[in-house]
């Protein structure tokens, strides 16, 4: 990375990997434990009136740096270009969750409107004592500070700046995504913003467009050696041996190996890429062996769950007496599929180890490397530099595993590029859901509604790479997963609540195929379990909808009380133009013979809601289905940046209809053949609506609900009640491939 | 074995000494550090890593480089600069269209491949144009705005 890109860039993360390699500004750096921060630990303002912001809220693509540096400008009073976000450094930033859960905006923003609060007060503070003026009565514009409606006696922010120092302390209040600090100045209201609410050109934009923005990819550092990783064949084969003179003659390649950990280290990148695909590893057989794909649904029926909940109101077994209407629904094993198989630097020495990492979660990510290599974690720092779109823990942190045991190895940097099929087919995985349905309707109103969601753990590999063995390097290496946790899809917890008497909402969970070392290991991916437990609840409300013969949207409002979730229906229908009507009443065509439909979906998660309705045409000979339109309604409180949710919403629409309409993770008896995009298809070009709409609902005195999630959440199910009013067919297994889809129409002529 | 390789990238004379199978997107990242050509799949499944060759948008991880040899070829960087944008460039910029941006490099160069043999695609013609592409973030829509504006730009 060279320097004039360094500079360009200047106020983003690629001059601290440039200016801070090994560790140089360690004195900035906080006890990893404190509980304890002073101002200057979140926001600081330099001579010449540039204002640094830290935090650990890394810019994943989605605006967040640009939304976080708006509330600070707009709290000083300064103009945006004065504002330098530094980014998920472990040594300069606050440990307060990194990126996660739609947080950044939601929670990540009250720290840093405190500091901004505070560090104005502080400022005016001492301007009132030089000019002899009450606080009361001085403002101030674009860094100046002075007497309101008079501008003759002005001091500006840089010549008051030594009141700053000593930097005050404040204790850290709340944990994880909650960490803030209570400060005595009061921030603005949403209402008061003027930069905030605007949409401020994305800080990422520029640099992105013409490529001058640092990816880890292109981290370089002196001595760097490349490396690569080689996977088993199979889940539970062990190496049996390894032939070194596989590669003699490839460069200067070399084999590490720990276990059935074995990766190959060499100068020059393509001698690693070369000797891990030459390099001959003799592998025991498999041990472990999958069920037949076709039939995961009735392997995962046939389990033993291991972990149960069960929430309930009413008494569902007394309302479910007669004219029940029942049905089974299937969510596929999904992949993250980074653009980027995963890329990370590492460079282990005596007392410090440096780790250049995309990752989401710099600070988590420090600690599992520290576990890892059994070193302090006061030795190790992580520098974030932006990777591909990470959607969770996929497959980007698995490379910071394998670098660290290779630089260890080798006693140099390492940097470790996964290959493609390292992260589609060995990255975490989205659990496959099957579901249980039965409700009843009266008069019109769903009188019960009784859901059982049975899963593979969506935690099995902790969101948080804080526990060595979360790595899949790790997990070959021998080290036992300590870090997962259980969750569970709940209707209820994850999707949005109509006014139902009689309510039942059970959670199951079934044990993995493999304790340690499958690719069929699950973890989070975008909106955990939203867009599968969506599916299956929003197209059984869509059934007892069309039993009740009832428009699907008069349906779900009728259920529905809280205003805020009424508007985003009505919003979603009107812009729509949705036609009022019991769906799958009459056949309509267009002029190519494709049956057309609509179908809406409606959710909340967290404090964010969201209404999508989708148009369909289906290929009655293929079923082959596409999307020519789709209508999104979201309504997530205060928006920062109209543009930036603008953009996150409609990429969000294209990724989740990728996921409704191609995405599965295949595999047969003994491992995972999703390979590749061949393998793993995505939603292309082709594939993409002729309009995407969005009516972004905007409410100034809310607080912000976050909105990197919500919208994957609902358009599976739009998608599958749109296929229903085409067809009359109803979908229950996802995706919505032209097999899955002629299967539903067939079961559904011979009714 | 290594033989010495003569390129001609963005408009300079460059030399890299490599195994001539290896794929060019490894000369262009590593010998010679231009950064915007990424790897995504190596199998040319996904065309981040695209350069044009003599005006023609290539899979650079799948290129052998001894084929490009005294061959034109172009990096995004040496589309344009912040100073003499590309209309894709300003487009992209102006529209933002990308989320994570990791695939941009293959947008932009695919399409300015386009806009060079057609000056007004119609909607559909770029669709099967940039179809060969993968963003995983799904910023499709954005990308075909800002795809639409600057061919607009340029044929007005």
């Amino acid at each position: 990375m060279s320097i004039t890109r360094a500079e360009f860039l200047a106020g983003s993360a690629a001059l601290a990997v440039v200016a801070l390699p090994q560790g140089g500004t360690r004195s900035f750096a906080m006890a990893a434990d404190a509980r304890t921060t002073t101002l200057g630990n979140w926001i600081r303002m330099l001579p010449d009136g540039t204002v640094e912001v830290f935090t650990d809220k890394v810019e994943v693509g989605m605006g967040v740096a640009t939304g976080l540096g708006q509330f600070v400008a707009d709290e000083l009073d300064v103009p945006f270009s004065r504002i330098k976000m530094i980014l998920g450094d472990t040594d300069l930033t606050v440990p307060a969750g990194g990126v996660g859960g739609s947080n950044s905006t939601f929670q990540g923003n009250f720290a840093l409107r405190n500091a901004a609060a505070e560090m104005r007060r502080i400022l005016v503070t001492e301007a009132s004592a030089r000019l002899g003026i009450p606080v009361e009565r001085l403002t101030v514009t674009e860094g100046v500070i002075h007497p309101i409606g008079d501008t003759s006696k002005a001091i500006p922010y840089t010549d008051v700046l030594a009141a700053l120092f000593p930097s005050p302390a404040f204790p850290l209040k709340g944990e994880g995504f909650a960490t803030t600090i209570e400060v005595p100045a009061k921030p603005k209201d949403f209402t008061q913003y003027k930069l905030a609410g605007s949409s401020i050109p994305r800080l990422d934009a520029p640099g992105k467009a013409y490529g001058r923005y640092p990816y880890v990819v292109d981290v370089k550092v002196p001595g760097m050696l490349h490396g690569r990783m080689i996977y088993p064949p199979s889940i539970g084969a062990h190496v049996r041996s390894v032939d070194l003179s596989s590669i003699r003659g490839i460069g200067d390649a070399r084999v590490v190996r720990i276990k059935d950990f074995v990766g190959v280290v060499a100068s020059r990148e393509w001698d690693a890429v070369r000797a891990a695909r030459a390099l001959k590893v003799t592998w025991s057989g498999p041990s472990t062996g999958l069920p037949p794909m076709e039939k995961l649904a009735d392997y995962m029926w046939a389990q033993q769950p291991f972990k149960k909940t069960a929430a309930s109101a009413g008494d569902v077994d007394a309302a479910l007496d007669s004219d029940v209407v029942e049905a089974r629904y299937f969510w596929p094993f999904q992949s993250h599929a980074n653009m980027d198989p995963g890329c990370t630097v590492v460079d282990v020495r005596p007392g410090s180890v440096v780790v250049w990492s995309g990752t989401q979660k710099t600070h988590a990510l420090r600690q599992g490397i520290a576990r890892l290599l059994g070193v302090p974690l006061e030795e190790v720092r992580v520098l974030w530099v932006s990777d591909a779109g990470s959607y969770g823990r996929g497959g980007l942190e698995e490379s910071a595993a394998a670098a660290a045991y290779l630089s260890r190895a080798v006693g140099r940097p390492v940097r470790v590029q996964s290959m493609r099929p390292d992260n589609t087919q060995w990255g975490n995985k989205a659990p496959a859901i099957v579901a249980h349905l039965r409700g009843k309707v009266r008069n019109g109103s769903i009188v019960a509604f009784d859901s059982l969601l049975r899963q593979f753990n969506g935690n099995e590999i902790f969101s948080q790479p804080s526990a060595p063995g979360t790595f899949i390097a790790a997990q070959l290496a021998g080290v036992p997963n300590d870090g997962g946790t259980f969750e569970f899809g709940i209707y209820g917890a994850n999707s949005a609540k109509y006014e139902i008497p009689n309510v039942r909402a059970t959670a199951e969970l079934i044990p993995p195929f493999a304790p340690s070392g499958s690719p069929m290991r699950t973890a989070h991916l975008r909106d955990p379990e939203g867009p599968g437990t969506t599916f299956i609840i929003e197209s059984f409300i869509d059934e007892l909808a069309a039993h009740a013969q009832a428009d699907p949207v008069a349906f779900r409002l009728k259920h529905l009380k809280e205003q805020r979730h009424i508007d985003a229906i009505t919003a979603a229908a009107k812009a729509a133009n949705w036609e009022t009507r019991p769906s799958a009443t009459a056949r309509r065509t267009n002029a190519k013979g494709e049956l057309l439909g609509r179908g809406i979906a409606f959710a909340t998660r967290g404090p964010t809601i969201i209404a999508t309705i989708a148009e369909v045409a289906v290929d009655p000979k293929t079923g082959k289905v596409r999307v020519p339109r789709i209508v999104v309604a979201q309504d997530c409180g205060f928006i920062v940046n109209p543009k930036a949710l603008q953009g996150t919403i409609e990429a969000n629409v294209i990724q989740s209809l990728s996921r409704s309409l191609f995405e599965e993770v295949t595999f047969d008896e003994h491992t995972v053949t999703s390979k590749d995009w061949r393998t793993y298809p995505v939603a292309r070009m082709r594939d993409v609506p002729d309009e995407v709409k969005v009516v972004m609902i905007n409410r100034p005195s809310i607080r912000p609900g976050g909105a990197g999630e919500p919208t994957s959440r609902t358009t599976a199910a739009a998608i599958g009640n749109a296929i229903y009013d085409a067809t009359g067919a109803r979908v229950r297994t996802a995706p919505f491939t032209p097999k899955n889809v002629l299967a539903a129409m067939t079961a559904q002529s011979r009714t | 074995m290594a033989q010495t390789i003569r390129l001609h990238v963005d408009g300079k004379a460059q030399t890299v000494h490599a195994d001539p199978e290896m794929p060019l997107l490894y000369a262009l990242r590593d010998d010679l550090g231009m950064e915007n050509p990424r790897f995504g799949c190596g199998l040319a499944q996904c065309g981040a890593c695209t350069v044009l060759v003599d005006g023609k948008a290539m899979r650079s991880c799948v290129t052998p480089v001894a084929e490009v040899e005294g061959r034109e070829i172009t990096t995004l960087a040496g589309l344009g600069t912040p100073q003499h944008p590309h209309p894709l460039q300003k487009a992209f910029v102006e529209e933002e269209a990308m989320q994570c941006g990791y695939c941009l490099n293959g947008w932009i160069m695919t399409a300015a491949a386009l806009l060079r043999r057609e000056k007004s695609p119609t909607r559909e013609q770029i669709k099967n144009a940039l179809n060969g592409l993968v963003c995983r973030c799904g910023a499709h829509v954005a990308i075909l705005r800002a795809v639409e504006r600057a061919a607009k730009e340029m044929s007005a």
